[in-house]
């Protein structure tokens, strides 16, 4: 079996701030991590693999030093690595993002047929979740988004079962390979780097692929040029003008504070008091 | 995976601005459409939100306003077209066939794309719900236009009849605004809970387009073999709770997190969280309120510990009343709380509880 997991290198959002002064972001000393989400998605590549055995190769597009991420994705156990890195890709929008993966994706293909793609279920910067359905649609593969488990996949038959999750309930579904995969966080938890891997990783030779490498026919489909989307601004959010009433005390004790607060919220929302209460009460 | 609307950092040149002419083959797009998504019998109260502001967006453009309502023939499909109609929608298209039954990304995209290709919508909303963005995905690459996910503010560009679609970007540090070019239809999805919910008019009726969807069973590769519904108790439903308690990074360590159980059981709230804090393993993801987690509209929102990022921002300002405890007086929380008690969480939660039980206790008396 030979699968693919596509990863990406983010900033690590949670570290993200903006000045109180300029309303400008801080971007310095940010460090780049890979989408948790996506690991997500390796981890579960990588049990199929202990599973049924596989090839897994992970592919990853953006700038030269996303090299750190799928080096990351080679020492928890990944077989090849491929990155997709072309000044043409710069400014893609998810159709462009889509267009490019698909494109290598396509170039894996003549090296060894692809049998499943990973995809995380969304990063933790765009957010968008477009991507994996993009890809999906562009190779025709069966898509099964927000997957929870994967009950079994019978290579001979070329089928797979997956739970997914849906509103208010979970999806049991199978289908036919080949299949793009976009799994759910908090399904596995990342294994451990072996020693093995780690030296593998590090003297590994990455493949790096420009547009050409990766096969991209139509230009016009990539990058700033082949996304339908584009931003028109950027800002930080308007502060309002009205702030919190602080709370004050003469004691300023909690207890204190506490008892004013309700007073003056009961006072000025009277109709808060109404759903307060234990539930079953 | 990729990260498409947010690529280039706030520095860069604004390039929506540039002016363009819409290619004439696209001026044929008329009119806004919502996927109205339904399950078990009712319709998705996102639907509702979505036609409330696609009202909105269609009558400052001077178009009429559709859903979209696909399903299997006697699955109310008819009383959800009516659904729609009484929160704003003029017309509906209703594509009835078997393979509709369940949700399934190949035959949904497929009926969806159909209609689009024929009918020729200038704007598309969904919801961001486990559907909505399944289906967004793949009929945005279907049919090679663009596509704004979990928008927080839709509005006309008044200069070129544009979509101007504003969602948090940076992982939620910052907002950006996202146009589509020249592409057709502009897509975008919002997540539940983000636009308020429209008053709902029952005299209003409107009229019911038919299509009929060129799919049979034995075409569809996926087959939908169980079902299996949610056990509700145990689930946290926080997008529609009416009283939430949140915790932050601030309370320091994940025993203090109890100090929110303790408050939120008194005062019969749900519980939420911060990013930081599911991500430490505290609470469940399925508790995080901000951005990259649920959008709530509570009527009370009590925030410990909680800076006020604009990732967990825009997640909760919609609530009515928000109580912010900090022990930091410069936190970006108080530029938009109702109240604020400058001090330790770990203090202040605890007799925030005694004094709802004291003020329950005494109202109780009254009674």
């Amino acid at each position: 079996m030979h699968i693919v997991v596509c990863i990406k290198q983010v900033p690590d959002s949670a570290q993200i701030r903006v000045h109180p002064v300029t309303n400008t972001i801080m971007r310095q000393g940010v460090p780049a991590i890979v989408n948790p989400y996506d690991l997500v998605a390796l981890e579960e590549a990588l049990r199929l693999k202990d599973r049924y055995g596989a090839r897994v190769t992970v592919l990853s597009m953006g700038p030269p030093q996303a090299e750190g991420a799928l080096r990351k994705a080679l020492s928890f156990g990944a077989d090849e690595a491929i990155l997709l890195t072309d000044r043409a890709f710069a400014g893609a929008d998810t159709l462009a993002t889509s267009y490019a993966l698909a494109s290598a994706i396509r170039k894996i293909q003549q090296d060894m047929p692809v049998d499943l793609v990973f995809a995380g279920k969304q990063t933790i910067d765009g957010d968008t979740a477009q991507v994996g359905p993009g890809i999906a649609i562009r190779l025709k593969l069966q898509l099964l988004t927000y997957v929870s488990k994967i009950e079994s996949v019978d290579l001979d038959q070329g089928e797979l079962t997956v739970q997914r999750r849906a509103e208010g309930g979970v999806q049991v579904l199978k289908t036919r390979l080949p299949a793009l995969i976009t799994v759910l966080e908090g399904i596995n938890e990342m294994r451990f780097a072996t020693m093995n891997d780690m030296f593998r990783a590090a003297r590994y030779p990455l493949k790096v692929w420009d547009k050409d490498a990766a096969g991209v026919e139509d230009i016009s489909k990539i990058g700033l040029k082949g996304s339908p989307t584009v931003v028109s601004k950027v800002f930080a959010p308007t502060p309002r003008t009205q702030k919190a009433e602080i709370i004050q005390t003469q004691s300023d004790q909690p207890g204190d504070l506490a008892a004013t607060l309700l007073a003056k919220m009961f006072t000025k929302f009277p109709q808060l008091r109404a759903g307060i209460g234990p539930r079953g009460a | 995976m990729s990260n498409p609307t947010a690529p280039t950092p706030p520095a860069a040149k604004p390039a929506g601005r540039r002016k363009f002419e819409l290619d004439p083959r696209l001026k044929a797009y008329k009119g806004v459409w919502v996927f109205i998504e339904h399950e078990r019998g009712a319709v998705h109260p996102v639907s509702f939100e979505l036609l409330g502001e696609g009202r909105k967006l269609a009558d400052q453009l001077g178009v009429e306003l559709a859903g979209v309502v696909l399903g299997a023939a006697g699955e109310d499909t008819r009383r959800f077209c009516q659904d729609a109609f009484c929160h704003g929608a003029d017309l509906c298209y209703l594509v009835e066939d078997p393979v509709l039954a369940q949700y399934r990304n190949q035959p949904y995209t497929k009926a969806l794309t159909d209609l689009v290709n024929k009918y020729q919508p200038e704007i598309l909303l969904l919801g961001a719900t486990t559907l909505g963005r399944d289906l967004a995905g793949s009929v945005a690459t279907t049919l090679q236009t663009g596509l704004t996910a979990d928008c927080t503010g839709l509005a006309i560009d008044p200069e070129n009849r544009s979509l101007a679609a504003t969602r948090p970007t940076f992982g939620g540090s910052l907002l950006c605004t996202i146009v589509t070019l020249n592409y057709r239809p502009q897509m975008a999805t919002v997540r539940p809970r983000v636009m308020s919910m429209p008053a709902r008019d029952d005299t209003r009726s409107g009229r019911i387009v038919e299509e009929s969807l060129a799919l049979l069973e034995t075409d569809i590769v996926t087959k939908l073999l169980d079902f299996i519904a949610d056990e509700k108790r145990d689930e946290a439903n926080l997008p529609f709770a009416d009283i939430i308690v949140a915790g932050g990074r601030g309370l320091k360590r994940p025993e203090n997190f109890q100090l929110v159980w303790d408050l939120a059981e008194v005062l019969g709230a749900e519980v939420g969280a911060t990013r930081p804090v599911v991500q430490s393993g505290w609470v469940g993801a399925d508790r995080q309120v901000g951005q990259s987690g649920k959008t709530v509209r509570p009527k009370l929102y009590i925030a410990a510990g909680i800076s006020g990022a604009v990732q967990h921002r825009v997640g909760m300002e919609g609530s009515d009343v928000i109580v912010a405890i900090n022990q930091d007086a410069n936190a970006p929380i108080f530029d938009f709380a109702t109240y604020g008690i400058v001090g330790n969480a770990m203090q202040i939660l605890p007799a925030l509880t005694a004094a709802f039980r004291q003020h329950l206790a005494t109202a109780k008396q009254a009674v």
